[in-house]
């Protein structure tokens, strides 16, 4: 079966009915996406595809075939982080930090739809993903943070006023 | 006649005919009283009021999302624009507060406003009608109550010339009955009860009935089914597509929790109704299920037989494999709907059981896309089913694939038209629903969790 | 208890004309350095049992410095703390260090990381511990260089001397340089000085847990690695009678089924095969079940019924009280989970009769001990690596995990076995917090003034930590089982079921019990700040209720019988900062204030919490919370104010929501629908953290101080704002519209 995750292509050996979230983890060896709870209730596994969050758990490997996958390691590395994942650090968002992955993703969704969230918006788009820690209000900022950024980044790639 | 006189008298007789009509329809202001004081009310009385609220579901129209409680603004999309609600709490000047019982009383039965406004029939005066004194009573009591909140909801979007008020009158001449309930001495006290409840204050058929051009219920398609917020409130007579039929007690187990194991689970503007059912007296929700159950009529052997069969073909976990790659509609399915559609976990909180649940036998397709694009959200705190919704990972043409799979699967009915359509509304909002969470489960029905009997 | 393992794998620098500077050469220039805050005759911290110094810093040829801790991160930050300690005191730089967490085959034993003593135990054992070593590094550079030492200064990982010549660490550092016993006093830095200490370091884990980088357990890839499911039973004390294997053995990828008596697991090469597979066997399986739960809508009861050891912790009478007014009430608490985010998981690896296993448990000593003796092995033949798993907040299924994974990999030697628990097993097999009923009643004199308290908290333990293989589910469901040990009570002042059932005000008369029920109907144990809470939620509320039959502000009435200056300050702070006397009550809003002593011996928290209750449906919302935080020198500022975020936010969501369902037989809240959580939509506006520092103060505990202060700041806010008083955990919309009424 093939799988385009993060602009690349891949072949892989599993089964068509195994959730994105295991072919992501196991075949492809990505970090990111989290067993939450395979329900499908805490967002841990949260990916995009096509620009859409989705619950990787519960999204099997025969409906993505042709479409974009994305995970927390396409939005950046660790030496080069991208926008949200500096916002993320900056703010230091994160306790135990299991959920925070799968929160970007859904944030990142919300921000390439809506690059100006209001907190009633980023609130409400988050409400899928859980943190156990508490960390909300951090991520809450982050998010703000990101919004910030990608904004700021844009300007900068923007054409200039003649 | 000269052609003068002849025009003379058309616009003579226009102006009687209207000069008549507005005699009819004119409708006296009541004098504003003081706004009287909550403690002056008999708390008893206060508390039968509650319950004829919740009957009512007034607290579901007059909030708006994430709104406080009767201070209306909820916008109800209607085929002749966009009604807001309301602000009913006792506000001097943006509420109820100025307004004595009589005014409380003719809204309830005429449709009319304190000010002698008629009031759009999305407010369901066609039903309230039926009230008693005693009720409507109770009903002041309670709404004087409560905490006034000063507030102006936004003004209504509707084009001319239905917004001039007036020509409601004429819609009132053509629709609305007068009167209180009139007990039918062939049935039950219980049937009675729950007739008066459910035509009234429940206003039932103002969601599961049929609609004319001029929005007004047909009275020849009593419980028919309808369409509210993008949802299709399914007939609930002889043409039920419910394969299981409903009786008295299943409606009852119904309305109290917001599931049913061979039924479904209430979702939609139903989940928000049943939410407010769970305060009135078990009595009256006996009385309502009764009569409910007696609008389908008689249930014909060889659809008892039927729902027999299903019912026994009891959930079995196939641990079906899936066959080859393809992104087919059955191949979805057991990839991802039957880990919790076919697992052994009953309703509330496991998935339902797609050969009982009315859904997929419905005679559009709306509900199921309803629920499988947004699947359902978890209560505010509180035990509820939580479903994913599946509109970001399933594309248009495998929504389409899986919906045919699951009305032929599913159901004996023939295959939903336009599904291509329906999906791309859907989708898009071009067909908008509202996707109410359930406000949650009493922790006590979480016990029957283990597919007990209910 | 902690047993002084000499570490048999370490790789101890063998010395081949190592200089080992003399014992009393050391003691001499430790003495003239006469700046220790610590004048205690023993070790301090975790250096009274681990008195080497190189059990804690190892210095490389090449100037990397490795720490050692017995402690593990849990979230809470630890890791970036303790390095910000040896960094300041060693004078190294920050990126030159690297953590290596509990390892039975590397570090200390320094038991669990819990009950918020990682900084007062290992934190201060780093900080002796490096200071120490900087100034054995300063002895042995002056020997080199022969100059005094007092002309040598440290920066950067380097001895630079008063003629600029420079010797870094790892020139320094020769066999056994730090192979010394540790003094008791240290020439710790000066709090003023402080570069690093003090300051709000970015933590060193969160660049790879948001860019992806492997970070826990559930990364690990080992090479062969398989996986696996346990099969578990549906509920407490069900048998598996039959259950027949075929069809699961067939399925594609399976490799083995594992039984052994109650215990039922399946291995497969792949992940997915490995749940297909579990389901095909859970189906298969056939249990014999018995009803034995007890009644949950009379849980306070059954819980007083149990047979209890009466237990006076503490007894103080006065005479001649005069009470102008008595108040009693009782406060019950029901079973609440951990319900970590990411279900357990362990991996383990069985070699030539030896197995490693590497597990997220808060213990990876204990873990090892119950692993080994439920394998029936040596425990040297058992090794327990610390990796990170999801937050635990306490004992939740990891040490279970852990024992799963060594069972299972028994089945299958040489190859790597990786066990992932589901949700539902990790909902309803984790241990909970215990079901708690307090009862309490107090008398005011003329004045107000508290004169006589009686106070009883009944509890089950709130630790079965391994502690012995029958505290393990494999131990418990095996063929040959164990059986678990006898809960003991955990002495005060840490305490257990009655952790901060003494309160902090002066009370010329009280008298304190704890009954300790032995009995658990239901698998209990660590969670969060164990009986904090609920003392804490119980006093704070009968305080208000006082403050109330008082006539009094209820900051004010606190403040007044309150002596300890440092919980002073802190009231006073969260008062002032909440803007606690220009509140403006509005219709349905109401305020509350709570404070505590987590053990009346670690960090003091003081918490304002303002509420909003809707009166139609009772639904209450935390609008804001502002807390002042005392935890005596603060290493990481930041670290402090996430900790107490992160309370504030999880104790909200236990005492507005939380409830272990069941029936009479099995465990029904077993996942986010039946055991739901806050989320985004009641997240509050703000939360406030006001940290009070007290450099050159010991470290003050404080990942567990939030959690009874919040419960009860927000039961008081409730009470304000709907004039009822609940005293039953959760408050659930459906309690608060019971006491509103219509």
């Amino acid at each position: 079966m093939k799988i385009k995750v993060n602009g690349r292509e891949h072949e892989v050996e599993s089964d068509p009915d195994t959730p994105l979230l295991y072919v992501l983890r196991n075949d492809l060896a990505l970090n990111g996406a989290k067993f939450g709870c395979g329900l499908g209730q805490c967002g841990a596994c949260t990916v995009m595809v096509d620009n859409e969050a989705v619950f990787s758990c519960l999204t099997p490997l025969l409906v993505v075939q042709d479409r974009e996958i994305t995970t927390v390691e396409g939005l950046g590395s660790i030496d080069n982080p991208g926008p949200l994942q500096r916002a993320f650090i900056e703010e230091q968002a994160a306790q135990c930090g299991y959920c925070i992955a799968g929160m970007m993703m859904r944030a990142e969704s919300l921000l390439q739809k809506n690059p100006h969230p209001s907190d009633g918006e980023i609130r409400a788009a988050l409400e899928p993903n859980l943190c156990r820690c508490g960390t909300h209000m951090r991520i809450l900022r982050a998010v703000r943070r990101a919004a910030e950024l990608m904004r700021i980044a844009a300007l900068g790639t923007a054409p200039r006023a003649p | 006649m000269t052609a003068f006189k002849t025009f003379l008298a058309i616009i003579g007789l226009c102006l009687a005919v209207t000069l008549g009509f507005v005699a009819i329809a004119w409708r006296a202001p009541i004098d504003p009283v003081s706004p009287p004081s909550a403690s002056g009310f008999d708390p008893a009385l206060v508390r039968r009021g509650a319950q004829l609220a919740a009957a009512g579901n007034c607290s579901t129209c007059h909030t708006a999302p994430g709104g406080r409680a009767f201070v209306g603004g909820r916008a109800l999309p209607t085929p002749f624009g966009t009604i807001y609600s309301t602000n009913i709490t006792p506000d001097p000047v943006t509420g109820i507060g100025r307004w004595p019982e009589e005014a409380f009383r003719r809204a309830l039965a005429e449709g009319v406003d304190r000010a002698g406004r008629h009031l759009y029939p999305a407010f369901p005066y066609d039903h309230f009608r039926l009230l008693t004194r005693d009720d409507a009573r109770a009903l002041y009591a309670f709404f004087m109550t409560r905490e006034p909140v000063s507030a102006t909801p936004s003004a209504n979007e509707v084009a001319f010339p239905l917004n001039v008020r007036m020509l409601l009158a004429g819609w009132k001449i053509l629709f609305l009955r007068q009167g209180s309930y009139q007990q039918n001495p062939a049935q039950s006290e219980a049937w009675n009860r729950g007739a008066y409840l459910a035509e009234g204050l429940a206003h039932c058929g103002a969601c599961h009935t049929p609609r004319n051009r001029l929005g007004a219920e047909k009275a020849s398609e009593r419980f028919a089914g309808g369409e509210v917020e993008g949802w299709n409130a399914y007939a609930l007579n002889e043409a039920s597509p419910a394969p299981v039929p409903w009786d008295a007690d299943s409606l009852r187990f119904y309305l109290t929790n917001g599931w049913h194991d061979a039924h479904g689970v209430a979702r939609g503007p139903m989940a928000a109704v049943v939410d407010n059912l769970a305060a009135i007296p078990d009595a009256d929700m006996k009385a309502i299920a009764t009569y409910v159950a007696s609008i389908a009529g008689e249930v014909s052997a060889e659809r008892r037989r039927a729902a027999e069969a299903l019912i026994a073909n009891t959930r079995n976990p196939t641990g079906q494999s899936i066959v080859g790659t393809e992104a087919s509609g059955e191949n979805i399915f057991y990839a991802a709907c039957a880990s919790c559609h076919e697992g052994d976990r009953g309703l509330p909180f496991g998935g339902v059981n797609l050969a009982l649940s009315t859904g997929p036998s419905g005679p559009n397709p709306d509900n199921v896309i309803n629920v499988v694009l947004w699947g359902l959200p978890p209560a505010d705190g509180a035990r509820s089913p939580v479903m994913p919704g599946f509109a970001g990972s399933l594309s248009d043409q495998q929504l389409v694939a899986l919906l045919s799979y699951v009305r032929s699967r599913f159901s004996d009915k023939p295959a939903w038209a336009n599904l291509d359509k329906e999906v791309r509304d859907a989708k898009s909002g071009g067909r908008p629903s509202s996707v109410y969470p359930a406000h949650g489960i009493d922790p006590a029905q979480a016990t029957l969790n283990r597919g007990e009997e209910p | 208890m902690m047993e002084r393992a000499l570490p048999t794998r370490r790789s101890v620098l063998a010395g081949t004309g190592a200089l080992v500077v003399s014992f009393s050469s050391v003691a001499r220039a430790l003495a003239q350095a006469d700046t220790s805050q610590d004048d205690k005759p023993a070790l301090p911290g975790s250096l009274k049992e681990y008195p080497l110094l190189d059990s804690w810093i190892r210095i490389d040829a090449d100037g990397r410095v490795t720490i050692f801790t017995g402690k593990v991160e849990l979230g809470q930050g630890i890791k970036t703390a303790l390095l910000q300690v040896a960094a300041e005191q060693l004078d190294a730089p920050f990126a030159s260090l690297t953590l290596i967490t509990a390892d039975t085959a590397r570090t200390a034993n320094e038991g669990f990381t819990a009950g918020s003593h990682s900084m007062q135990d290992s934190g201060t054992a780093i900080m002796h511990a490096a200071a120490q070593a900087r100034a054995i590094l300063l002895l042995e550079a002056a020997r080199r260089l022969d100059v005094a030492e007092a002309t040598l200064k440290t920066r950067d990982g380097a001895v630079i001397a008063a003629d600029g010549r420079k010797l870094g660490y790892g020139e320094l550092v020769a066999d056994n340089l730090l192979h010394v016993e540790a003094q008791s006093r240290s020439p710790l830095k000066e709090p003023a000085s402080f570069a690093i200490m003090g300051r709000s370091m970015p933590r060193v884990d969160i660049p790879a847990k948001v860019t992806g980088g492997a970070a826990y357990v559930q990364d690990l890839r080992l090479p062969g690695m398989v996986h696996a499911r346990v099969v578990r039973p549906p509920s407490y004390g069900a048998s598996l009678a039959d259950v027949d294997t075929a069809a699961a053995e067939k399925l594609p990828g399976v490799l083995k089924v594992v039984r052994d008596g109650n215990f039922l697991a399946v291995i497969a090469e792949g992940e997915f095969q490995a749940i297909k597979a579990m389901r095909r066997l859970a189906a298969a399986a056939q249990w014999t079940e018995k009803p034995s739960l007890p009644k949950a809508a009379d849980l306070a009861s059954v819980i007083t019924a149990l047979a209890s050891q009466d237990i006076p912790i503490l007894d103080r009478r006065q005479d001649g009280v005069v009470a102008a007014k008595k108040l009693q009430a009782t406060y019950t608490r029901p079973y609440q989970a951990h319900g970590s985010i990411g279900p357990s998981c362990a991996v383990a690896h069985w070699e030539d009769g030896n197995v490693t296993v590497w597990s997220h448990t808060q213990g990876v000593y204990p873990d090892r001990q119950a692993i080994a003796q439920m394998l029936r092995l040596s425990p040297d033949k058992v090794r327990c690596i610390h990796v990170e798993g999801s937050g635990c907040y306490g004992h939740n299924g990891a040490d279970d995990a852990a024992a799963d994974a060594a069972l299972i990999a028994r089945a299958l030697p040489g190859r790597p076995v990786r066990v992932q628990w589901m949700r539902e097993q990790e909902h309803a097999w984790e241990p909970y917090g215990p079901a708690m009923v307090t009862k309490v009643s107090a008398a005011l004199d003329a004045a107000g003034d508290i004169v006589d308290w009686d106070y009883g908290v009944w509890s089950n333990t709130h630790s079965t930590r391994p502690g012995g293989a029958g505290a393990l589910l494999a131990g418990q469901h095996m063929a040959e089982p164990f059986a678990p040990p006898t809960p003991k009570p955990m002495p005060q002042p840490e305490g257990g079921g009655d952790r901060n059932a003494i309160p902090l005000y002066r009370l010329p008369g009280a008298r304190v019990v704890n009954h300790f029920l032995p009995a658990m109907p239901i698998r209990v144990s660590a969670l969060r700040s164990l009986g904090a809470y609920m003392n804490v939620f119980s006093i704070e509320s009968f305080i208000d209720e006082l403050a109330q039959a008082a006539g009094k502000d209820p900051v004010e009435f606190r403040l007044k019988h309150l002596d300890d200056v440092r919980g002073r300050d802190a009231i006073m702070l969260a008062h002032d900062r909440f803007g606690w006397a220009s509140f403006q009550k509005r219709p349905g809003s109401g305020r509350g204030f709570a404070f505590a002593r987590y053990k009346n011996l670690a960090a003091y928290c003081a918490i304002a919490a303002e509420i909003e209750v809707e009166r139609e449906t009772g639904r209450a919302r935390l609008i804001r919370a502002v807390a002042a935080v005392d935890s005596g020198q603060a290493v990481n500022p930041d670290g402090v104010t996430n900790q107490v975020e992160g309370a504030i936010l999880q104790s909200a969501s236990w005492t507005l929501y939380e409830s272990v369902g069941f029936d009479d037989t099995r465990i029904t809240s077993i996942d986010w629908s039946t055991y739901p959580i806050l989320r985004f939509n009641a997240v509050p506006e703000s939360i406030a953290v006001h940290i009070i520092d007290r450099p050159g103060q010991p470290f003050l505990g404080t990942g567990e101080t939030g959690q009874g202060p919040a419960a009860a700041a927000i039961a008081n806010a409730v009470a304000d704002a709907t004039g009822k008083r609940i005293r039953d955990l959760p408050l659930t919309r459906q309690r608060i519209k019971a006491a509103i009424g219509v």
